[in-house]
């Protein structure tokens, strides 16, 4: 397979995915300020702020917005042609991604990718937006979650197909690692303790936004604290938007892509996700915690990074 | 019920379905006949049915202006098909074959004895200064003796109904892909009709192609030859051409940038390393092919490809050099090529062409710009024309400066009234001037898909069928048996 094409495969999974998460992300914070309306003396930068932190977009959102409001966060998170993360970008760069590796992929994925593109290029995304943004998200979620479904069953399983996967659970790894995150950037309300309503409310939302509430409460017994919730999105290695599941599956699609053996590596990719995934498969909520959550995370990222740079070396750009 | 044809004029003109008598002709009837069934409503849903599958097929080109970096279109694609009776498109098959068989024996002789300069049927001058004559090419043996494996010869008819050759692109001709996606659009929106039509199929366009590239192959690779399309990139207003191929041929497309020549052989860069390439079906012109031997400043080449070709180690389609056939000015000698290397007579007549840098036809052009079409040589696309019933006073002033500071690069035609179609614009059918453009496949054979691309130019009483131009299409039917009556 070409190598231009093992870069664009890998970053339409990899933009499809992160419109995804965006819309899960928004529509999530969304719902938590609905518990919080009319509190006295707190302005929508405590509330929204920590999703561009999250984002690691505040600098740009500051040069393009003088005002900070909702309004204006979820236009810039959503539709905003400059944001080159926005889910709006996302999508024109998976499809432009996808546009150039049309004779690799299945015409019913390009029909879907196309379809959502031109959904926010006749106006009718912003229609949905402004009739109810809930359903809006929901509608992004399902056309991420079809395109997937469609690629899983009508595009050969073969190395194009790995590095969509590769671009897919990279994404999902590190979104899951920055929702974890968006509750440290949360602060509590001034009278809000650690184990309040306020504290236990957020901890769902940060769950939902990661269609993990209901499993985790399954399997955590109604556990919602920072412990329960941390690990289950960390360390459940079933759930598949966990950080554990994502980098199993991320390790196990690079090593089918240099025909490396489980437990072993050939290149330095193949290093990397086998180091990451060692390290979460043998971490406890304990250890993590005694890193620091936020740290831990962070370092998550960093390691993804590292990860990132280092397969699009040894695959695409050498 | 009103019906589609009410208000049809087909007018002073010669009209594809209608006689001047306003009969429709026996191959049309059946269509005719359905289109009546038709309320405008049925026909306006099926519009929509088909403008919906192309704009989800993605089947666009991509419009420039100033300030957006490019615009998605769709290609106006009209439902009327032509349809074309098989005695008729035989006629045309035959004619298209044998300029084919010319071209291709002149680019032979022109890169190599010149014996067609020699005997003083073509001046020498006119080949020396084509801009696309490729001196660098002379003496190097293309593969199988073929130059031009891929041909879009524009045909048109006139008020006769007469068959004449407009042009020949010989380099990158586009548009194949309209002609196979309006099909499978056309079936899916009239079924019923195609059944009974007895429709020539055109599916095999994409393995006859490939059939054309193995055959090229550097022996070395014979057996298993890699081949691929080269594509300028995305970006290109025929990407999507160049990825149909490339997916309809099941081989790979590439950028230049996916390539690198190494000891003069090419190679693309792939997840297992380089993989050795054989065969190269180029949708890049030659200036932008090889910034080692032609444009310097040529970013979607590969650097080396022209010396990896001339050490037979990598196949190009179409050959290097082909342009300077498709010279607009070595276009009227194509008759005599005919006649110098076949010792036959033209079966396609050219149209009457004169050409500015003989001094007798010159002075004919000055003193008649406002009745001509006057075309620079190598422009096209519908650029850099001027048609002299149309245009304005300082058009015509502008282009007689042009042609008089520069003989040799422009000819000038007659302005011939293209037969019509009836079309569906703004809410009613009315008769468009059509051309059509067949392409002919030359390898082991030469093949022709039946029919080819219908370009349609979709403003009331324009000429210029080109899509850059407001040009649509329509499919086109060539149809088993059926006389024309």
């Amino acid at each position: 397979m070409l190598s231009r094409v093992g870069d664009s495969t890998f970053w339409m999974g990899r933009y499809i995915e992160r419109a995804e998460n965006n819309a899960r992300l928004l529509d999530v914070n969304v719902q938590m300020l609905l518990d919080f309306e009319n509190r006295r003396g707190e302005t929508e930068r405590q509330f929204w702020g920590p999703i561009l932190s999250t984002l690691e977009d505040t600098e740009l959102f500051a040069e393009l917005h003088q005002e900070f409001t909702a309004a204006a966060v979820l236009d810039y998170v959503t539709f905003e042609p400059r944001n080159p993360n926005s889910i709006y970008s996302s999508i024109s760069f998976a499809r432009e991604n996808a546009r150039a590796v049309r004779d690799q992929i299945s015409n019913e994925m390009w029909e879907q990718i196309n379809g959502t593109y031109l959904y926010f290029i006749d106006g009718s995304a912003a229609q949905d937006f402004r009739a109810s943004s809930h359903d809006f998200y929901d509608k992004i979620t399902y056309a991420s979650q079809l395109f997937q479904g469609v690629t899983d069953a009508t595009m050969t399983h073969g190395e194009a197909w790995q590095f969509v996967q590769a671009g897919k659970f990279i994404e999902r790894a590190d979104s899951t690692s920055r929702i974890l995150d968006l509750k440290y950037h949360v602060l509590l309300p001034s009278g809000e303790k650690v184990g309040g309503d306020v504290d236990i409310s957020q901890w769902m939302s940060v769950l939902r936004s990661c269609s993990a509430m209901e499993a985790c409460l399954k399997i955590r017994k109604g556990d919602v604290t920072s412990w329960g919730v941390a690990q289950f999105l960390i360390c459940h290695s079933k759930f598949p938007r966990s950080i554990c599941f994502s980098i199993d599956r991320l390790d196990q699609v690079i090593r089918d892509i240099g025909g490396t053996a489980e437990g072993h590596f050939s290149n330095e990719p193949e290093r990397l996700s086998g180091l990451l995934r060692s390290q979460l498969d043998y971490a406890t909520i304990e250890s993590i915690f005694a890193t620091g959550l936020h740290e831990y995370l962070d370092g998550v990222q960093a390691k993804l990074i590292e990860l990132d740079i280092a397969f699009n070396r040894t695959y695409c750009a050498y | 019920m009103p019906s589609l044809f009410d208000n049809y004029d087909p007018g002073d003109f010669f009209d594809e379905m209608f006689t001047s008598a306003g009969e429709v002709r026996p191959h049309y009837q059946m269509l005719h006949q359905r289109s009546e069934d038709l309320s405008v409503d049925d026909f306006n849903r099926k519009r929509q049915i088909a403008e919906k599958s192309y704009l989800n097929q993605g089947i666009t080109f991509t419009v420039y202006d100033d300030k957006e970096k490019g615009v998605e279109r769709i290609f106006p694609f009209d439902l009327m098909p032509r349809i074309i009776p098989q005695a008729e498109w035989q006629h045309v098959e035959g004619g298209l074959k044998q300029r084919l068989a010319a071209l291709n024996a002149f680019l032979d002789d022109i890169y190599h004895d010149q014996r067609i300069i020699k005997e003083g049927i073509i001046p020498e001058e006119i080949i020396l200064s084509a801009a696309h004559f490729r001196p660098e090419l002379i003496g190097f043996k293309v593969p199988k003796g073929i130059y031009i494996h891929v041909c879009g010869t524009d045909l048109i008819r006139d008020e006769e109904g007469r068959y004449l050759v407009l042009e020949d692109n010989a380099r990158c001709p586009s548009g194949v892909s309209y002609v196979l996606e309006s099909r499978m659009t056309m079936k899916r929106v009239f079924p019923q009709l195609f059944a009974r039509y007895g429709v020539r199929p055109v599916d095999r366009y994409a393995q006859d192609l490939l059939d054309v590239l193995h055959h090229i192959a550097p022996s070395a690779a014979a057996g298993d030859p890699t081949t691929v399309v080269l594509t300028p990139g995305i970006h290109n207003s025929a990407y999507f051409e160049h990825s149909f191929l490339a997916r309809s041929m099941g081989i790979e497309i590439v950028t230049g940038a996916d390539l690198v020549v190494e000891k003069d052989r090419v190679f693309m860069k792939t997840t297992k390393g380089l993989k050795p390439v054989h065969v190269i079906y180029r949708r890049i012109d030659d200036d932008f092919l090889d910034p080692k031997v032609f444009r310097p400043d040529s970013l979607l080449g590969v650097p080396g490809l022209v010396e990896a070709c001339r050490k037979g180690n990598v196949s190009l389609a179409n050959a290097i050099g082909t342009g300077v056939a498709d010279d607009k000015v070595v276009y009227n000698f194509v008759p005599d090529m005919i006649k110098f290397y076949l010792g036959e007579e033209a079966i396609l007549p050219n149209v009457e062409t004169f050409l500015s840098a003989v001094e007798s036809d010159r002075q004919y052009i000055l003193e008649n710009l406002s009745n001509l079409v006057v075309k620079s040589a190598n422009e096209s696309g519908g650029y850099g024309m001027l048609i002299g019933p149309r245009a304005t006073k300082d058009e015509i002033e502008t282009f007689r400066r042009l042609i008089i500071a520069n003989p040799r690069n422009f000819v000038a035609q007659p302005v011939i009234s293209l037969s019509r179609s009836p079309t569906w614009c703004d809410g009613s059918m009315g008769g468009r001037h059509i051309d059509l453009r067949p392409f002919i496949l030359s390898g082991e054979e030469t093949r022709i898909i039946p029919g080819g691309l219908t370009r349609v130019a979709m403003q009331e009483g324009s000429l210029v069928v080109n899509s850059s131009q407001g040009g649509g299409s329509k499919d086109t039917w060539v149809i088993h048996g059926e006389e024309e009556g």
